[in-house]
């Protein structure tokens, strides 16, 4: 057995530390070693994103990054996005916009979703389905999707003024 | 309770209703939404080991032998295991196991979960071992030593009917007709299904058309691999968690393979992340278990993207030919259908329902179909949403648009003028109750999308118009009353799309409450009585029929209650809205929350409950309408504009038949013009990961319109028929004929991907 590597980083604003053996990948350590397991596998080589999670601001399908790779690092999963007993407006978007079928995805979705309208508060269909597009979602065939991150910008808009 | 008289409710299937029809969220959304809700793969439990499996690397290969010892001996390796370690039960390898839409033989089902004497595609499960780490197990298979005597293989249902082809069961003997025979050949079983006479048909007709097409092998894709952990206790009881659509088939398919009594196993179904009728086969669950009884451990095994595309089962390819007759005036005379299907390596494809739908949007009244089941070198098919209709509508929807052209008629005109309808005979025998074929037709052709304007060049619009024959299936739930007056309702139905709330939402109307006082929770396989798999657009249709039913027992049990309470004759209360009240004495009422209150005091507890196999539900019917435009340069087909139109009978949550039907719509543009399994010579999948098997994203699909028609279905109490399914049986011949339309020229094969356009584009002289 490799020997593991002490690993110090922050998951969701808190301090997290965690062994692991240099070939684990952060998906792994996020699932199998922290125990936050709402970050889904469901390739292991980046082309689903069921994975993704925001690693320093930008989004990553957490199977391509190694658990070392994370030192010192911030990270929001799936488990961070909603603030306390309050859901995001992208998670409340999903819900009323039934954006989810068997639900694998989603995690995946909504952490991408949000870091969009961060980026982009007034995104285009065209804009929303190319940042999407390295979402695979087999259920929905992404309609009620698109219109969920459309509804929740309108109510995030709307938050802000 | 179970229902003992049927009678058709055709009055409830036009009334508004307070519940049923609305959108409420679904129960198990939140958890969905945080990544709260626990799926296969996120069990865990004290003392977990993890197995991985061995797969064969050639596609036909007789096993000389297996050494494990090497693995066994490997530092953090706690046990391995072949088909020798399986018990051989005195049951018949021959003897049925029941899997959903499909079923399979108890000796071809082990060679399917570990191979025995032979390995009949790439792919399939030799051995496995378990170990401490995940990774420490995935290692040691290197370490097993297997001596494999390759044999030649073969992958196409017209190759492996061949005389010379290589055979692939050695004791595996045609079904001709309905006669076991003497020869030892690839094809499992020929059938036919004739009507009227097919000559005098064809003579009838004044245009015949004739084409022959292929469709390749093409996997569900659902996001989330097939996974299992199990645990084999010290008393011989075993526990399965795992995703799938059908927790009872599993279990029984688990005891079968494991020589368990049912009882020995409970199965506790995890949140399952798609399955489209692929999670149907244990797999891994029985290789899980007899790894925990050999360590001791809890042992789970997940397969990568690649060992779920190679080692699972896709719906196969197939080989069709069309032949189809029609008079001037647009009168279908006489139908041909030659269907040969690809069962993978062990028989059982789905030609017998290609067979039932192929024609069955028509009342054609000369048919001869005839259905050839044959074993290739490939993995054993599994079902795939609509399994087999779309490939036998992708090749008549194209001859029908064909007859159109040639005839001059509008090709929904055309379909209308021979729609089938209630009391039109199938071929294969049956007779259509109340369908909404014609209803479906009629949509289409008002529908914006169908009139508008198409400008611009190479672009083209096509139509297609699908069945798909629904199943129902055994179904049991109880519900219990809280003593709030809340509601909690165990059903056995995996849900895979939201049917908690579809299901939930049919006992409150039952009621008069509010869905959200329901709480609905799918239960492991020792709480709630047999219910058959989430196949077969079954579970709003069948476990909703058993909550209705179950809420009228908590009804008439709380009814009864309230009668003891007043010392009044049941006869003279009601329960509407929520509340008991008297006919007869308006001073008499009582909120049902109040009376649930009073129950442990008044008699005891309030459970209803109720078990039943509906009746057939009466097939469904779906149209596509799609515009897309051809790159003649490189043949890349752009979908500009889909619209789906599907009969739901009685749309009981309309978003969530919106979804089935946009999810299958787009699962038939990537089965349409993208997906398939890209096969080397040797019978080697070549596109094993997400990457190469290229299903869409959401930058290759606009935004999919539908049209939720409603012909109720005249058994199911609100009118429901079931909807997961036929939505993906018609996109693909859609998009065929609109490629005609947009370059003329006829595709005979799906995927219809930039080279295969490129090539006939070429052949027409382009």
């Amino acid at each position: 057995m490799p020997a593991k590597t002490y690993v110090q980083t922050t998951i969701n604003g808190e301090h997290v530390d965690f062994l692991c053996e240099p070939r684990q990948s952060l998906l792994e350590c996020l699932r199998d070693v922290i125990g936050l397991t709402g970050s889904k596998e469901g390739c292991n080589d980046g082309n689903c994103g069921a994975c993704t999670v925001v690693l320093d601001g930008r989004i990553v399908t957490s199977c391509l990054v190694l658990g070392v790779e994370v030192e010192g690092r911030e990270i929001t999963t799936i488990e961070g996005v909603a603030c306390g007993s309050t859901l995001h407006p992208v998670q409340t978007a999903f819900l009323e916009n039934a954006a989810l079928q068997c639900g694998i995805c989603t995690p995946g979705f909504i952490v991408a979703s949000k870091v969009l309208l961060e980026q982009n508060p007034d995104p285009t269909e065209h804009e929303i389905r190319f940042w999407l597009a390295n979402n695979l979602c087999r259920c929905t065939g992404y309609d009620k999707i698109v219109r969920a991150v459309q509804d929740a910008a309108v109510k995030m808009r709307e938050a802000e003024v | 309770m179970a229902i003992k008289n049927y009678e058709p409710n055709m009055v409830l299937a036009t009334t508004e209703y307070e519940v049923v029809g609305t959108r409420p969220v679904r129960h198990d959304g939140t958890d969905k939404v945080t990544g709260r809700a626990q799926y296969g793969a996120d069990f865990t439990s004290t003392g977990l080991i993890f197995g991985a499996v061995l797969r064969s690397p050639h596609a036909h290969a007789r096993i000389r032998s297996i050494d494990v010892s090497k693995a066994e001996a490997q530092p953090g390796v706690l046990a391995a295991v072949t088909a020798k370690d399986f018990p051989r039960s005195d049951a018949s390898p021959d003897e049925y196991v029941q899997l959903g839409e499909l079923n399979t033989r108890l000796g071809y089902l082990r060679d399917n979960i570990l191979a025995s004497d032979k390995t009949l595609y790439k792919g399939q499960p030799v051995a496995a071992v378990a170990a401490a780490n995940a990774h420490v197990a995935h290692e040691a298979l290197a370490l097993i030593e297997v001596d494999y005597e390759v044999l030649p293989s073969v992958l196409t249902a017209p190759d492996g009917m061949k005389d010379d082809a290589p055979i692939l069961h050695d004791h595996l003997k045609t079904e001709e007709l309905g006669e076991l025979t003497d020869r030892v050949s690839n094809v499992a079983q020929h059938f036919q299904h004739v009507l009227g006479n097919l000559e005098e048909g064809l003579a009838e007709a004044d245009v015949v058309i004739e084409r022959e097409f292929d469709t390749a092998t093409v996997h569900q894709g659902y996001i989330e691999p097939h996974n299992a952990t199990a645990f084999w206790n010290k008393d011989g009881k075993v526990t399965i968690w795992c995703s799938t659509q059908g927790p009872f088939e599993v279990r029984d398919a688990s005891a079968a393979s494991l020589n368990l009594d049912i009882a020995d196993i409970k199965l506790v179904p995890m949140e399952i992340g798609g399955g489209f009728g692929g999670k149907f086969e244990p797999y891994g669950a029985p290789v899980a278990a007899m790894l925990s009884k050999k360590t001791g451990h809890t042992v789970k095994i997940i397969m990568s993207r690649a060992e779920d595309l190679q080692g699972t089962g896709p719906t196969p390819g197939s080989n069709l030919r069309i032949k189809m007759g029609a008079t001037r005036d647009g009168k279908i005379t006489a139908a041909q259908a030659h269907l040969a299907f690809e069962a993978g390596a062990f028989p059982g494809s789905p030609v017998g329902a290609a067979a039932m739908t192929v024609f069955a949007a028509y009342d054609v009244p000369n048919v001869v179909i005839d259905g050839y089941d044959v074993v290739v070198n490939k993995p054993k098919s599994g079902a795939y949403r609509a399994p087999g209709a779309t490939q036998a509508a992708f090749g008549v929807e194209t001859v029908i648009d064909e007859i159109a052209e040639k005839l001059g008629h509008d090709p929904i005109e055309l379909r209308l003028m021979n729609a089938a309808k209630e009391g039109t005979r199938r071929a294969d025998g049956p007779i259509n109750p109340k369908i909404g074929c014609v209803e479906v037709l009629e949509a289409m052709r008002d529908h914006p999308h169908y009139n508008a304007p198409l400008e611009g060049p190479n672009r083209g619009r096509g139509v297609a118009v699908g069945f798909w024959i629904n199943g129902a299936g055994a179904s049991a739930c109880t519900i219990m009353v809280n003593p709030d007056g809340s509601l909690t309702l165990s059903e056995g139905s995996a849900d895979i799309g939201g049917t908690r709330t579809s299901v939930a939402m049919q006992a409150a109307e039952v009621l008069g409450i509010p869905v959200e006082k329901i709480n609905p929770q799918v239960v492991d396989t020792d709480s709630v009585g047999y219910t058959s798999g989430t196949g077969g657009s079954s579970v709003t249709f069948k476990a909703g029929w058993t909550a209705y039913e179950a809420a009228n027992d908590i009804k008439r049990q709380m009814i009864d209650r309230a009668s003891k309470i007043w010392e009044v004759e049941p006869d003279t209360l009601d329960l509407q809205a929520g509340e008991i009240t008297s006919k007869v004495d308006s001073e008499l009422r009582m909120s049902f929350a109040e009376l649930a209150g009073q129950l442990n005091d008044t008699g005891g507890p309030v459970v209803g409950s109720c078990s039943l196999t509906p009746p057939a539900i009466g097939g469904a019917y779906a149209g596509s309408i799609v515009d897309v435009e051809v790159d003649p340069e490189t043949g890349k087909v752009t979908v500009l504009r889909f619209t789906c139109v599907q009969d739901a009978g009685k749309a009981i949550h309309p978003s969530y038949v919106e979804g089935q039907m946009q999810g299958g719509s787009v699962q038939g543009i990537g089965w349409g013009l993208n997906e398939e399994y890209f096969m080397n010579e040797a019978g080697g999948m070549m596109n094993s990961s997400l990457l190469d098997y290229r299903m869409p994203v959401s930058l290759d699909v606009p935004m999919i319109d539908t049209v939720i028609v409603e012909v109720p279905s005249a058994t199911h109490p609100y009118g429901a028929r079931g909807v997961g399914e036929v939505n993906i049986v018609t996109p693909p011949a859609a998009i065929a004929n609109g490629i005609y339309r947009a370059v003329n020229i006829r595709m005979e094969k799906l995927p219809m991907n930039p080279g295969a356009v490129v090539e006939a584009v070429w052949k027409n002289g382009g």
